[in-house]
């Protein structure tokens, strides 16, 4: 008997095409994207036809949540630590560096004034769990997001104020917020919105 | 392909035939793709492709040293009114409110059908001129700084409506950012957020009622005026 002889092929497969297209792939997505923030409600936004694209920096989002809580982000360390120090200060409380170096790695803040230091002391996975219970009190007794948006203009005068806010928000957050605004002759800022196609022709 | 030959002429040899060494180094990949294939699931995970659009609104200053001479009145033959009232529907009346007639409010929906047909009618010269302006650009025959001069200039023009917005506590989000959207796309230029007035919700009222708030003001008003005749 002869033995079937089977031919050795070998299995080595050239991936250099392969790497070549992985690479351009990579590349395309690290130059085209933009990093997710973490946001500590999710929100779905309103679509409109509006096509004026958000400025890259500069901004001062704020973010409004279905229930009406109030975050905001903004997307330089510097301004954060400088807007703390001056609403601090205009709250009579004093932040050590350690806070500060804790609260300028936040993606999003909006914790009470009275809180914020105890909020501070917790653990970032902790942080992210309570920070949704939060929102800077937006009522007109006590209206902390005015001293919020007021202190960061006078650091930041270049600021561009954007809302983000859940397409279910009832009108009366929204109007809240917008009088804060109004009230700081903050006239002028962007809503945020996602993309729909209509036109006036259809 | 990722073979690098590598042709060693080892010099010219007196008089003898020169050698070729070969040397072949094959660099495998692999390693390499599945590098690249976690980067490229890391980064369509964590980030975003597209930015998200914003809608540019400026809301009229509330200084209270504003003169009178700075808040231009609103000819009544121009003015829209939309009420939000929530909901998918909404409201809206021309110039200024009949409270005694319940059909001066008219109630409209979001979307092609509804406020936009209304808003479109009432603005049709300003559309055209900007759909003419739209196709000029589209041919390159004028310059976007051109085109966005002209259609502001138009939409600020003398006859277009002005809209005003005002929203119920009831109403949320969306509905605002779908008003401030057809305000966009019938190429309204003048519009204005305002806080909603007694005087608004007392018109949906009487609207859901049909009309019974003004019929029971009017008997109270012909009664209180009946024993003094």
């Amino acid at each position: 008997m002869s033995k079937v002889k089977v031919a050795r092929k070998s299995t080595r497969i050239d991936m250099t095409a392969m790497s070549d297209v992985t690479v351009l792939l990579l590349t395309f997505f690290m130059l085209t994207s933009t990093f997710v923030k973490k946001e500590p409600v999710q929100v779905t936004i309103p679509g409109s036809v509006s096509e004026i694209k958000i400025p890259d920096v500069n901004v001062l989002s704020i973010l409004i949540d279905p229930t009406g809580k109030v975050f905001m982000s903004m997307d330089k360390q510097g301004d954060m630590i400088n807007t703390l120090d001056s609403v601090g200060n205009h709250y009579g409380i004093t932040f050590t560096n350690i806070e500060k170096e804790k609260f300028k790695k936040l993606s999003t803040f909006g914790v009470p004034i009275k809180s914020l230091q105890a909020f501070l002391a917790l653990k970032g996975d902790e942080q992210d769990k309570v920070l949704a219970n939060y929102g800077i009190p937006t009522d007109s007794i006590d209206n902390q997001f005015k001293v919020w948006v007021q202190k960061a203009r006078v650091n930041n005068p270049a600021f561009r104020i954007a809302i983000k806010a859940d397409a279910k928000t009832p009108y009366k957050v929204i109007k809240d917020v917008m009088t804060s605004l109004q009230d700081l002759r903050e006239n002028r800022y962007n809503l945020i919105t996602s993309l729909k196609n209509e036109t006036a022709n259809n | 392909m990722s073979e690098i030959q590598t042709n060693d002429t080892g010099g010219k040899k007196k008089g003898g035939h020169s050698k070729q060494k070969k040397i072949s180094v094959f660099v495998d990949f692999t390693p390499m793709v599945d590098m690249n294939m976690l980067l490229i699931t890391f980064f369509m995970l964590c980030t975003s492709l597209s930015k998200p659009q914003t809608m540019e609104i400026s809301m009229p200053s509330n200084d209270k040293n504003l003169k009178k001479d700075d808040m231009p009145p609103v000819k009544a033959s121009q003015a829209i009114t939309l009420v939000l009232s929530g909901g998918d529907s909404l409201f809206y009346y021309t110039g200024v409110p009949d409270y005694k007639d319940y059909n001066s409010l008219k109630l409209s929906s979001y979307g092609a059908d509804g406020i936009r047909a209304f808003l479109l009618k009432r603005n049709t010269e300003a559309v055209i001129k900007i759909n003419l302006l739209k196709e000029k650009k589209a041919q390159l025959k004028i310059s976007p700084a051109e085109y966005t001069k002209q259609v502001s200039e138009i939409k600020g023009g003398k006859n277009t409506p002005v809209v005003i917005i005002k929203a119920a506590d009831k109403a949320n989000y969306k509905n605002l950012i779908d008003a401030l959207d057809e305000m966009q796309i019938c190429n309204i230029g003048k519009y204005v957020i305002d806080k909603i007035t007694p005087g608004e919700l007392f018109l949906i009222k009487n609207y859901q009622t049909k009309g019974e708030l003004s019929r029971t003001a009017a008997n109270a008003a012909n009664a209180a005026n009946a024993p003094s005749n």
